[in-house]
């Protein structure tokens, strides 16, 4: 008789787990997104949602090269300061409005005027946006800007449908030209998109549905994925990537994306910079010379992640190839530390309460500790640590950069002079590194940039406002049964393509 | 009565001034700044000062006071920072879930801990008494995530049975809303059933002493009528300000569990709201969290009344 009561409700459970759709994706994400609108949004998480619910004028394959999404061709101007879109015709908003230059127009002056808009730096250099005929537009710059492309592949290039925008309560519905529209969004809990049946490229989409779940700790966000209550998790942890291998039922993908972690060292903000670390640079040599980055990858992250010593991962087309990552030299840091009459420096180094940077952070402190520093660790909060970084109320800094398209977009606001103060927190200013910065900038063929962005090299690398330690991998685990997950250097997730099997 | 009632919710307005004193104050010795907090990955230095300007961060603490609690006596307890929604809202989102999730711990609490204890105190002394106790204190000692992570381990990922985490409003589907609770309730549960175990016993053993029991017996009363009517409704009386003072914890404090089952709750709410420093929201959940306790505190006195006539003035 028991066995039969047990067996019925086991029966009606897996019923009742069996209700969800199959056409139905559920993506498990890190965190709860912020603002769900391109102009305000703060959060690497919201992209992931974004890239279901907004296309943007550009996208980029997943090997970093633009290719075209809303817009269809690109051309600059002969002197570098215009870009005139083509645009895709036939392409329709969620609300059924049609997309057209004057909506570029109208999205791109939104960036600029929103107050709050989170994109209005990115998109700087626009001084004036000119219909040219109903599908061709052209952004005029004030100067040649060359990251303009990369902001066009993120948020600054989706574009929203102009009416609703106007409305107040946009962030709570917004209305985009995506391959899924909004449905509804229960804070912290799900974001649920539904196909759009008008979609451009609707060949390309196999879901009905896309529910984001966010689930923060990782180890549960896994075991919903091994439960089969979701179809793919992002960010899986280092740890668990060899359980995910052995389990038959899934599979996982990774890319090197286009983040790192380093020790950003004060050298110029308050009294706490006022140490052998912050404005010897020998000591700073000592310290990366005592750090075995292959070692450091190894015991904390498996060695799934790639050693580094800049801001770029090698793969990138901007990676500065002539200078590469120094070799453990235990014997000439000590010998450096002695020449800078400082043979046991004292640092302290900050990190969030993160507990795989805070492994960093213990294996930072026995290499470095083998060379004569004593390293203090201090284990801060996350908003805390930042709170402290802008003050100033550092010494070593261990923190990451989720990493931009642009190559710019991960150097020149860490270590130009004009910088946020919230980004350069240590306060490395140097008119040779600005000049070399605002040029990379103005160049237009890469083979330039990347010499300018060479001697930018040379001189970060010796000055060491950052010492670049790694660059971390996207991780994904799903189900083996879905097919058609590229993962693209940027993180995001995209739709396009992804089926059950 | 009625003057007693009046006196009690009287008693109300400076216990919330001064909760709201307390909120306000509290918050602020947060380490960080909460601008740049919520400026996100860009820190942009425009939109650090939107921020500020926007949500009063940049006017001196008195005058963010008084427009909190100004706004906050004609209902609008402002507007989360983060996602921009009414924290009224969001609360009225997530009161109800929270509620439900504690009312079935607080089901599963006293199912668990008022038998155990009557049979504990019953058999005082006996093995089946400290087995009790050994379990109770298993019951008290067992960390909520760790209990919680292993439940998911076994009940979802190895026999599939249960959703790991998440949650499905009832109006969704009962069935799935009772799926997805029955693991965080049994969670929040147990650790709650060991003190209402525990006070159940000892209450009982106070009133298996009193000399209407013996006169009970002598009666010719059957031990079960004795001990379920004439003296489990005697010793529920602190068993009941417990299982108030419980329920007022569990609102507040399925924290833990909420985070590990992943259940868009008031616990998930504050702590969220906490890390990414959203002030409005932070102080709005802890000022309905006092409120909720005040008024199960002034509950619990009015049931007092009810259960015992003696404090009837």
């Amino acid at each position: 008789m028991i066995k039969m009561v047990i067996a019925a409700i086991v029966l009606a459970m897996s019923a009742m787990l069996a209700g969800a759709s199959a056409q139905t994706l559920r993506i498990g994400l890190a965190e709860d997104p912020d603002l769900l609108d391109p102009t305000l949004a703060r959060t690497y998480v919201g992209r992931i949602v974004f890239a279901s619910l907004c296309d943007k004028l550009v996208e980029i394959d997943k090997n970093l090269a633009f290719v075209p999404q809303l817009a269809t061709e690109w051309q600059w101007t002969d002197d570098n300061k215009a870009l005139v879109l083509k645009l895709r015709q036939g392409v329709k908003f969620h609300d059924g409005e049609p997309f057209d230059a004057a909506a570029v127009k109208f999205n791109i002056e939104r960036h600029v005027n929103l107050p709050g808009s989170n994109r209005k730096a990115e998109i700087s250099a626009v001084t004036a946006v000119e219909i040219i005929d109903d599908h061709t537009i052209k952004l005029v710059l004030s100067r040649p800007f060359a990251p303009l492309l990369a902001a066009l592949s993120d948020r600054a290039g989706m574009m929203v449908s102009p009416k609703p925008a106007q409305g107040s309560e946009f962030a709570a519905r917004p209305i985009c030209a995506g391959p899924y529209k909004f449905v509804e969004r229960v804070a912290q809990d799900r974001i649920v998109l539904a196909r759009f049946a008008d979609y451009w490229n609707k060949d390309a989409i196999h879901f009905d549905r896309i529910v984001f779940l966010p689930i923060p700790d990782s180890t549960v966000r896994l075991a919903n994925l091994q439960s089969g209550s979701l179809d793919l998790i992002e960010r899986v942890a280092a740890t668990d990537v060899d359980a995910v291998k052995k389990d038959a039922r899934l599979k996982l993908a990774e890319t090197t994306g286009l983040a790192y972690t380093g020790i950003t060292i004060n050298q110029n903000n308050g009294p706490r910079s006022k140490n052998p670390l912050g404005q010897d640079p020998r000591v700073r040599e000592a310290l990366e010379l005592s750090i075995d980055r292959a070692a450091l990858n190894q015991v904390v992250f498996d060695g799934l992640f790639e050693p580094g010593n800049k801001w770029l991962p090698p793969a990138n087309p901007y990676y500065v190839k002539s200078l590469p990552i120094p070799a453990r030299n235990l014997a000439k840091a000590k010998e450096l530390l002695a020449a800078a009459n400082a043979p046991r420096p004292s640092v302290t180094l900050m990190v969030s309460t993160n507990p795989q940077l805070q492994r960093a952070a213990e294996v930072l402190q026995s290499m470095a500790g083998e060379a004569g520093f004593d390293i203090k660790l201090q284990a801060t909060e996350f908003a805390s640590a930042l709170g402290r970084a802008v003050k100033g109320d550092f010494e070593a800094h261990l923190i990451g950069w989720s990493g931009r398209t642009d190559p710019d977009g991960n150097i020149y606001n860490f270590v130009a002079c004009k910088a946020p103060p919230a980004l350069n927190t240590g306060r490395y200013c140097k008119p040779e590194v600005d000049r070399e910065l605002e040029a990379a900038r103005a160049a237009g063929n890469p083979a330039e940039r990347l010499a300018h962005y060479t001697k930018v090299a040379e001189h970060i690398l010796a000055d060491r406002p950052i010492i670049y330690l790694w660059h971390g991998k996207w991780l994904y685990a799903m189900s083996a049964k879905l097919a058609g997950f590229v993962p693209h250097p940027d993180g995001l997730i995209r739709p396009q393509g992804l089926r059950m099997q | 009565m009625a003057i007693l009632l009046a006196r009690r919710v009287a008693l109300l307005v400076p216990t919330l001034f001064f909760v709201s004193l307390l909120i306000f104050g509290l918050q602020q010795l947060l380490p960080g700044d909460p601008a740049l907090a919520l400026a996100g990955e860009d820190q942009d230095p425009e939109v650090i000062a939107h921020i500020r300007q926007k949500y009063h961060l940049d006017q001196p603490l008195p005058v963010r006071y008084a427009l909190w609690i100004g706004a906050a006596l004609q209902g609008d307890l402002g507007e989360s920072i983060r996602i921009d929604r009414p924290v009224l809202d969001l609360i009225a989102e997530k009161l109800p879930v929270t509620a439900e999730l504690a009312a079935l711990a607080l089901l599963i609490s006293l199912s668990i801990g008022i038998p155990a204890g009557i049979v504990a105190a019953v058999k005082q002394g006996s093995a089946i008494d400290y087995g009790m106790a050994v379990v109770a204190l298993w019951g008290l000692s067992i960390p909520n995530f760790w209990l919680g992570i292993l439940l998911i381990l076994l009940f979802s990922v190895e026999l599939g049975l249960l959703p790991a985490s998440g949650f499905v409003s009832p109006g969704e589907s009962l069935g799935q809303n009772l799926l997805t609770l029955i693991m965080p309730a049994f969670v929040l549960g147990t650790g709650f059933a060991a003190g209402i175990m525990r006070h159940t016993r000892s209450a009982m053993l106070q009133v298996l002493s009193a000399d209407y029991i013996r006169t009970a017996r002598a009666k010719g009363l059957g031990e079960r009528r004795v001990v379920l009517r004439h003296a489990l409704r005697n010793a529920l009386v602190p068993v009941v300000t417990l299982a108030a003072l419980d329920f007022g914890a569990l609102l507040s404090g399925a924290v833990l569990t909420e985070q590990v089952f992943t259940i868009p709750g008031f616990g998930k709410l504050i702590v969220d709201a906490v890390f990414n420093r959203d002030y409005a929201v932070v102080q709005g959940v802890v000022m309905c969290t006092a409120l909720a306790y005040v008024l199960l505190n002034l509950f619990v006195d009015i049931a007092y009344l009810f259960l015992n006539p003696r404090l009837r003035p």
